[in-house]
């Protein structure tokens, strides 16, 4: 707006309000898994010995492997932020690619332990689960939705990262403006912090 | 607020993040060893305090909350405080010790 010309545009921006707002998204997020992770507690209390019966179906080899995956994938997160701060572009398009791949990875491994569980007909609302104790039933049903809801968001997680990756490649991130990278990170990272809470309470309790 | 700080760099360094990856992956390697021993009743006591020092570590340095300043802090402790307190409720009413 200003007719001056030799006045430097004046760009206004709020980093610290853009992140303060990530931030208090991811807390309406912690409310979300809050509410899931109450109702884990309530019915584990209450139905101890069939969750153990139930968790010894899971594979906690795929499970420490996936949790190995998605801190990887945060490291790389973290490391894209800092290579772009120090001015390389290029390793930082590199992070960001190679925490895709890690979602990726992460995803494909679900299927295979989803497919297994449906294959041996512990799928919800299956005949031989519903035989099962009412606690199993329970277990299986938590199951399927917390980590079907963690995998939407580690899907959403991939597809904002790739919006980053455009926007690092067009300049719209760039070394002095980079929240909007930090904001993916955030959501990226708290992802994670879910997973870190999901993989003991679901696979090591036998 | 510290209007001069708002452009410059801050971020820890590739090292830094890397040694917090390496602590996770051993928290990791720890939480599934530890899953292996009975402790009773103090085996999911173990797991959530693993798991609660992993999150510590991805909240002060992945997300940057070391070097925020202190509303970032208070706010992210009042949103935790809160989710305590439900639990806590919660426990009021189901478990009759």
């Amino acid at each position: 707006m200003s007719s001056e010309g030799n006045v430097a545009v004046h760009v206004h921006r709020d980093d610290e309000a853009s992140k303060l707002g990530m931030w208090l998204f991811l807390f309406t997020e912690l409310t979300l898994f809050g509410g899931l992770f109450l109702m884990y507690s309530v019915y584990r209390y209450t139905h101890q010995a069939d969750f153990h019966l139930a968790a010894q179906n899971m594979n906690t080899f795929i499970g420490a492997l996936n949790t190995a995956i998605l801190l990887t994938s945060s490291l790389t997160m973290a490391l894209s932020i800092t290579a772009l701060q120090r001015g390389s572009k290029k390793l930082s398009l590199s992070f960001q690619a190679i925490t895709i791949f890690f979602g990726l990875i992460f995803l494909v491994n679900k299927y295979f332990e989803w497919s297994h569980e449906f294959h041996i007909g512990n799928f919800p609302g299956s005949e031989s689960l519903l035989n099962k104790s009412q606690g199993e039933i329970l277990f299986f049903g938590l199951y399927y939705v917390m980590t079907g809801l963690h995998g939407l968001h580690v899907i959403i997680g991939m597809a904002v990262i790739a919006v980053m990756m455009k926007f690092t490649i067009n300049n719209v991130i760039t070394r002095t403006n980079y929240v909007k990278l930090e904001a993916a990170g955030l959501y990226w990272h708290l992802v994670d912090v879910i997973w870190i809470f999901l993989f003991p309470l679901f696979y090591l309790i036998s | 607020m510290e209007g001069k700080d708002k452009h410059t760099i801050h971020n820890h360094s590739y090292t830094a993040y890397i040694i917090v990856w390496l602590a996770l992956l051993t928290f990791t390697a720890i939480t599934v060893a530890v899953a292996g021993i009975n402790f009773g009743n103090s085996t999911i006591a173990i797991a959530l305090i693993i798991a609660s020092i992993k999150t510590y570590l991805v909240l002060t340095i992945f997300m940057h909350l070391k070097l925020e300043n202190k509303t970032f802090k208070i706010f992210v402790i009042i949103a935790i405080f809160f989710l305590v307190i439900s639990f806590i409720l919660l426990f009021s009413d189901y478990s009759n010790i």
